[in-house]
């Protein structure tokens, strides 16, 4: 059991940094509105409200670790430009998708798209998370800008989740390997 | 006793909403300058070989600093000019979201094309 340190970076950029985000998304939303929603019920001491400051902050730098990590570390070796003549092109990911037809749109759609629109949710995320800060409970004085932030940390998640479904799939087509070989375990011979 | 049920007096709010309508406005207006300059560097050249920042990641390093260059600058404007004052939110939320919708949908490749 083997793997790359670049497919392993890979891993820590789309599971560890990509989708750690996701997964916060559902409590963000849920607490957003649990806090600040229009009946006002809720109480909300001021353990409360450090928690969902701290929730949203975590979740804004995981965003920008996941760009960060993604556009300068994962894409440069992404679209690595081949030696004239080599004909294998595993280890250069782009080029493998544009050699056949059955691929190239995983490039010329899903990583132009992933790429760009990435980008978008580490904005809103710390949007969001400056909100929180700045208002605290008085959010729940605000109603239009309560929803204007829970808009956008729903069009972030829409964001992170294009660029996650086709980070997955670009990864299933053309993985992004090479570096050192960290062998986990050695298996048994047959 | 109010036959509805018990009145819970809302709280007064303390902060004006100027700060808040800045950093909406302004992460829309920054998300939108991403899909505009996405658009730009694709379409000309000599942008797209200005906007490559770092050599490995090519344009999408230029494109992305100065996007979030564009976004911190504007709200560092809008919050200074903002900070003690109350404003429509509604047209500023509204108008905030429509930027970040449409940056998802100039995002998309094949959209952008048509352009």
């Amino acid at each position: 059991m083997e793997f790359t340190t670049r497919g392993l970076l890979t891993l820590l950029h789309g599971m560890g940094f990509g989708a750690l985000y996701l997964l916060a998304f559902s409590g963000a939303i849920v607490e957003l509105r649990r806090r600040y929603g229009n009946r006002g019920q809720a109480s909300v001491g001021p353990d409360d409200e450090k928690f969902l400051k701290i929730y949203l902050v975590t979740m804004a730098v995981l965003a920008w670790l996941t760009v960060l990590t993604g556009t300068y570390l994962i894409y440069p070796w992404y679209r690595a430009v081949p030696p004239v003549g080599v004909a294998n092109l595993a280890g250069f990911p782009q080029r493998l998708l544009q050699s056949n037809p059955a691929t190239s749109a995983w490039h010329s759609i899903g990583m132009e798209w992933k790429e760009h629109v990435g980008w978008l949710t580490p904005i809103a995320a710390t949007m969001a998370a400056a909100v929180s800060i700045k208002y605290g409970r008085d959010l729940r004085s605000h109603p239009q800008l309560r929803s204007a932030v829970l808009c956008f940390t729903v069009v972030a998640f829409l964001a992170a989740g294009i660029a996650g479904f086709f980070g997955a799939m670009l990864d299933q087509h053309a993985p992004v390997e090479g570096g050192a070989v960290i062998r986990l375990s050695q298996g048994e011979p047959r | 006793m109010n036959p509805g049920g018990p009145v819970i007096p809302r709280p007064q709010a303390t902060l004006p909403n100027g700060p808040g309508a800045a950093a909406v406005l302004s992460a829309g207006i920054g998300s939108f300058a991403l899909s505009i300059l996405a658009i730009v560097a694709d379409k000309l050249p000599a942008i797209k070989s200005l906007l490559a920042f770092y050599k490995p990641t090519g344009p999408l390093s230029g494109v992305t600093t100065v996007a979030v260059l564009v976004w911190l600058a504007v709200w560092l404007i809008l919050d200074r000019r903002w900070r003690a004052r109350t404003v429509a939110l509604g047209l500023v939320s509204a108008a905030a979201l429509a930027l970040l919708v449409l940056s998802l949908l100039l995002t998309f490749p094949p959209l952008a094309d048509l352009l």
